[in-house]
């Protein structure tokens, strides 16, 4: 059963991949990204990482996304269609050879050999794990991130003034 | 049966129950406002089509089946159709970790009254808010025009603001707490009223204040609700939506009202305690606290109503400023309170 | 199950994200170009925290999510900066800067 849904999670999150890839309107290709978010959150689910999973739904789909669509819809750039770029060599180049850099990915990893996904441990994925691992070894670097949240803030306000 | 069969079975019928509940409590709601809407204001509520008017949900129910499902020309139509399938199935999902029970005894099994019992609960309470926001960022785009638009960008940002201040004010619970789960959240509260985290079991009478504020925002209700205004922009997101698809913008926003209500019951009332103690065990006491519950649910859905006719509306930036400045910057004082007092054993579980 | 499918599925959605960066002329398609890549390694991450039971590859994950929503934000604010000066989010419009 969990084939199963890795199958079935895996179609939509490709799918969904190559909808903002392809598609004109810069809306449907934000929609289809928080699409794939989510299926990644259930990629997440799946692997027993919970926390995790619902931080890529809350923060991933919930508010970066958000604040994309809510970006297009404000400048109005829902209605343009921009054609493919590039001349003819480009537009055959660059699919080409992210094909080609995928096979080689692929196939790289295909040949490194059987990982076992076993059941976990209990605590795998669990909040209790997570935030202990956070306020103790990884303490510093949790400080110095909210720093680094608080100097985006100021960047993103200052940057999207009108008048400073 | 074995245990899985077990598991599948009770959770299809809890399911069944609480889907029904919720959908039956739309339909209850559209009476309790509309007749409670007429006391306040001093004139009869609808009062025709049954004792009291209460056939009126099963009129309203038949009038939306039977009007005429419109698709404008210029609506781009898979997002306009999808959009409050998203925004009713968001609402749904998001009461699936309430507990409205305690855990039972059927057939030798223990069963426990939520749906989802894992371990980080609460969050998918979040997670289900956060991502029914993509219903009315859907519904306003597609629609084409300039009231559904601004409609729906207004909503986002309000939505988006307040979503801050509601998880701020859980903080404070889950510190006292020290669990995520909302199941564990409740049985710690057990004993008198004054046990509540409300009240002197947890002291989060501010982040309760802060919550139920906040969840008046997040459902679009007065005094926040600017994005659906008559008089101000026709029917904000859901302005080009008729019959059915338009009962199901209002559906999912009295289930969103519904969890709203029974998350704050369950985070700082005691959800399903009574907050008495009752000579009575068994299945009498599930059956009585199961009753308190949703009594205390009523009791908010009720509230919402009198806040509605007594409250004016806000204006956009004031609700704005409301939210980023007033109730984010209290939140945070209160997280920092609560871990304070959690620190040096003043409070917590 | 096994970790490969799950490896090379993040290999995939990271060629896909690579290929948005290459091929779309919009900035913010660009910008999603960018998020498609930064969870497929998120993706990558987490399957092997799944292989080898540590809660470490998770804490990095929670950190590229974190950077992720700054970066998105401030490259938004940057968009919406250079949508008024120019009019225009076309890539190709806008390589050239003021002559």
């Amino acid at each position: 059963m969990q084939i199963a849904a890795f199958y079935v999670l895996a179609v939509l999150a490709v799918s969904s991949a190559i909808v903002v890839l392809t598609h004109r309107n810069e809306v449907i290709c934000a929609l289809a990204l928080a699409f794939n978010l989510a299926a990644i959150a259930g990629f997440y689910f799946l692997l027993g990482a919970q926390f995790i999973g619902f931080m890529q739904i809350i923060v991933y789909a919930g508010a970066i996304m958000v604040l994309i669509v809510f970006v297009i819809m404000l400048l109005n750039l829902g209605e343009e269609s921009y054609p493919e770029r590039g001349g003819s060599i480009q537009r055959w180049l660059a699919p080409g050879l992210s094909l080609a850099f995928a096979a080689v990915l692929a196939v790289v990893l295909w040949r490194s050999g059987e990982g076992d996904l076993s059941a976990p441990n209990v605590e795998f994925g669990t909040v209790g794990a997570l935030g202990r691992e956070l306020f103790t070894r990884y303490f510093y670097p949790f400080e110095v991130i909210s720093l680094l949240l608080v100097a985006a803030m100021i960047g993103a306000v200052l940057l999207a003034k009108r008048k400073l | 049966m074995n245990d899985f069969a077990f598991g599948i079975v009770s959770t299809m019928v809890k399911l069944a129950v609480v889907v029904n509940a919720l959908l039956g409590a739309v339909a209850v709601m559209t009476w309790i406002e509309r007749r409670l809407s007429g006391v306040m204001q001093y004139r009869w509520g609808p009062n025709r089509v049954g004792p009291f008017g209460l056939f009126q949900p099963l009129a309203d129910g038949v009038k939306f089946i039977m009007k005429e499902d419109i698709l404008p020309a210029n609506a781009y139509a898979p997002v306009y159709v999808a959009a409050p399938a998203v925004s009713l199935i968001t609402a749904l999902c998001a009461f699936s970790v309430i507990p409205f029970g305690p855990a039972v005894e059927l057939f030798g099994r223990e069963v426990s009254l939520l749906i989802v019992d894992i371990d980080a609960g609460i969050l998918l309470a979040f997670a289900a808010t956060s991502l029914g926001v993509y219903g009315i960022v859907m519904a306003g785009w597609s629609s084409r025009s300039k009231y559904s638009l601004m409609g729906s960008l207004r909503s986002t940002a309000q939505m988006v603001s307040y979503e801050l201040a509601l998880g701020l004010s859980v903080m404070g619970v889950i510190l006292v707490s020290g669990t995520l789960r909302p199941a564990e959240i409740v049985e710690q509260q057990a004993g008198w009223f004054w046990n509540w985290n409300a009240l002197a079991g947890g002291w989060q009478f501010l982040g309760f204040v802060i919550f139920v504020v906040a969840i008046y925002a997040e459902t679009n209700r007065l005094p926040f609700d600017l994005p659906e205004a008559e008089s101000e922009l026709v029917a904000g997101y859901h302005t080009e939506y008729s019959a059915m698809k338009f009962s199901m913008f209002f559906m999912a926003e009295y289930v969103a009202m519904t969890t709203g209500s029974a998350l704050a019951v369950t985070l700082f009332l005691g959800g399903w305690q009574l907050g008495f103690p009752v000579p009575l065990t068994g299945w009498a006491l599930a059956v009585l606290q199961v009753l308190a519950f949703v009594g205390k649910v009523g009791f908010f859905m009720v509230t919402y109503v009198w806040v509605r006719w007594t409250l004016p509306r806000f204006r956009y930036d004031q609700l704005m400023s409301l939210g980023w400045k007033n109730l984010l910057p209290l939140s945070l004082a209160n997280v920092m309170v609560s871990a304070v007092m959690v620190a040096f054993d003043v409070v917590g579980r | 199950m096994d970790s490969r499918s799950f490896l090379v599925l993040s290999a995939v959605l990271f060629a896909i994200g690579v290929s948005t960066v290459l091929l779309r002329r919009g900035a913010i398609v660009i910008l999603m170009g960018v998020e498609l890549m930064l969870n497929a390694a998120n993706l990558a991450f987490i399957t092997f925290a799944r292989q080898y039971q540590t809660p470490e590859a998770q804490i990095y994950v929670f950190f590229v999510m974190t950077l992720a929503a700054a970066e998105a934000a401030v490259g938004l604010a940057i968009v919406i900066a250079l949508f008024r000066l120019r009019g225009t989010t076309d890539v190709d419009e806008i390589s050239v800067m003021k002559w």
